[in-house]
């Protein structure tokens, strides 16, 4: 039976902070996790399973990766080019409906962690 | 004009009528707006039509809408053969697979038969391998129904059924039912079915692809319908084996460029075991099938040089030119049916007419002249990038019949494949055009760069001169890599 997308290994990084991206991924099957590097200590932001997407920022902006992204086992990661998805969008605005859902219940969440930690400091 | 507004009355001008029913004008409708309890017909259970469903209630429940939607479909797509298959090539491209997983559905492994992640150009003057920059499957080879006619029951799921599953999921309530006939029955519309079986729907959406008689009867029911256009097109199967297939074929489909008079496009991909034969062109017949199974570029590709027998085949018709008007009054068709790309991409052409249909009847109205603005601008897009189509396979036509024209393009294309710091100006034309993946019009314009055409005339007169490498059908050291013989 086949399989679409690119195959990483345990460990493996598929988007490096600092590194400017031109597409975002949707994972097809495995698990990644999201980590931020800051003052020499790495920091887990969150993990990842099937059909989920990253790197969507780079859709938007010129702006550099938040983060790296690297595989936690065995995965397979498909990969939507900007030029696509922005010719999709000025066809079918709606396509861009899921993106803004996942980005918004990432600020949601990163509002939840800051209150936290606002609350722990 | 009054026009439909939040479920007011509505007259509409002949100009905006679409469908038209023989010798009766339709009166002003009611409630052109879905509403709670609205009931709406998909004709075909195909990718148009469970699509539509699919996004159609995803759609309403964003809405909080409470619609009903009954998919008329009599085959099953787990069965083999004829009973459970569409009869296509079986590709969903590049660009439809990023969309679908952009929109959150991701092609099962089991769905997929074979990810592609090149494309083999086959020419008499040689091979070359057009590979993603990426090195990424993005391409799904896929079976429309469970396999070939002579196959063993396959321990996979069709596209279809896949798809057919998720519109399930969303709340679609499957008729196993024949459609024959859709007439307009004073302010709704009625679905009769071959056991007699009839019911009135809000919305009537035909989706049967391009070979039913339903759209014969619509054209008889329906004074200023007129079916698409078709032309008869040949697809084969061959059972090779898992092994032989991986060894021989890899995960690439196979073009093939030969000067075989009225074909245009014919491709060989890898499905598990088997290899699918697609031939498409104008009025396909048996001198140019046997034409194209006695090329050597074709022979080459089986063991032995020796043709197997074939699984599975047939002679489906294609949509060469669309339905017109693909709407009326609580009318659409989509798909096959009504709107798609010449030769290309139909499962893409699916997917985006059924989308913008659903989109229509949701958050504007089922009325024609809701239709006709929101979703036939779509239509005329694909109508007009399909005659820019015409002129981009007119020129391939050109080169099909010049070997000199044959020689530059494997020289430009495998210089090009041989090194990655290049603009691929001609891969990425040939990778567009094979896989759908780009607007013809797009892929035309591409054409038209000067360092698209600069390169193009030096690589027909560098790879025509005599002595060179491409003129004697050898790879220069560059491309060596990259070309075969």
């Amino acid at each position: 039976m086949g399989r679409l997308g690119k195959e990483y290994k345990k460990g493996e990084i598929i988007a490096r902070q600092g590194d400017k991206g031109s597409c975002m991924f949707v994972i097809q099957e495995g698990e990644v996790e999201a980590v931020a590097e800051a003052g020499g200590r790495e920091f887990r932001l969150r993990t990842m399973g099937p059909n989920e997407i990253f790197g969507e920022m780079a859709l938007f902006e010129k702006e550099i990766r938040t983060c790296t992204v690297r595989a936690l086992g065995p995965t397979r990661i498909l990969t939507i080019d900007k030029r696509n998805f922005l010719t999709g969008v000025h066809e079918d605005p709606s396509l861009a409906l899921r993106i803004v859902k996942t980005m918004s219940h990432r600020i949601r969440d990163l509002t939840d962690r800051l209150a936290k930690y606002e609350e722990a400091t | 004009m009054p026009e439909s507004q939040g479920g007011q009355d509505v007259s509409i001008s002949a100009e905006n009528l679409g469908f038209t029913r023989r010798q009766e004008r339709t009166p002003p409708l009611r409630n052109t707006v879905l509403a709670d309890g609205s009931r709406i017909a998909v004709i075909g259970a195909g990718p148009a039509g469970s699509m539509f469903s699919y996004f159609l209630l995803s759609m309403a429940e964003t809405l909080g809408l409470d619609v009903d939607v009954d998919l008329f479909e009599p085959r099953r797509f787990c069965h083999r053969g004829p009973a459970g298959c569409n009869h296509c090539g079986g590709i969903v491209s590049e660009l439809l697979v990023q969309r679908l997983a952009t929109e959150g559905i991701i092609l099962p492994h089991d769905v997929v038969q074979r990810g592609i992640e090149s494309y083999m150009l086959h020419m008499d003057v040689g091979d070359v391998e057009i590979a993603t920059p990426l090195h990424e499957k993005r391409i799904a080879a896929m079976y429309r129904g469970n396999g070939p006619r002579e196959s063993e029951p396959l321990d996979t799921q069709s596209f279809d059924g896949y798809l057919l599953e998720l519109a399930q999921e969303k709340g679609a309530n499957v008729v196993r039912r024949l459609v024959t006939d859709v007439r307009r029955d004073n302010d709704l519309m009625t679905v009769a079915c071959a056991d007699q079986h009839s019911e009135r729907y809000d919305l009537v959406v035909v989706a049967t692809g391009v070979n039913s008689h339903l759209l014969e009867n619509l054209e008889g029911e329906f004074e200023s319908f007129h079916r698409p256009a078709r032309t008869k097109t040949f697809i084969c199967e061959f059972r090779l084996g898992h092994e032989l297939v991986r060894e021989t074929f890899g995960p690439s489909m196979h073009v093939f460029l030969l000067d075989i008079p009225r074909l245009e496009f014919a491709a060989m991909v890898p499905k598990g075991e088997f290899v699918t034969v697609c031939l498409l062109g104008d009025r396909i017949d048996d001198d140019l099938i046997n034409r194209f199974f006695s090329s050597p570029e074709v022979r080459n590709r089986f063991p032995g040089g020796v043709i197997p027998q074939q699984a599975c085949h047939c002679y489906p018709r294609i949509n060469v030119r669309a339905a017109r008007p693909a709407y009326g009054d609580r009318l659409v068709v989509i798909g096959d049916s009504g709107s798609t790309r010449l030769f290309k991409d139909g499962i893409g052409s699916a997917y985006r007419t059924a989308k913008a249909a659903a989109k229509t009847a949701v958050f504007h109205g089922v009325d024609a002249a809701s239709f006709k603005q929101h979703y036939a601008p779509l239509c005329r897009k694909i109508g007009n990038d399909n005659q820019v189509g015409k002129v981009v396979f007119g020129f391939a036509g050109l080169i099909q019949k010049t070997r000199f024209a044959r020689r530059g393009i494997l020289r430009m294309t495998s210089n090009e494949q041989a090194q990655t710091s290049r603009p691929r100006r001609m891969s990425g034309v040939l990778w567009d055009l094979f896989s759908g993946s780009a607007s013809y019009t797009n892929v035309f314009v591409r054409t038209l760069h000067p360092a698209y055409i600069g390169s193009l005339v030096w690589n027909l007169v560098a790879g025509n001169v005599p002595g060179s490498a491409a003129r004697h059908g050898r790879a220069s050291g560059e491309e060596e890599s990259h070309v075969r013989r």
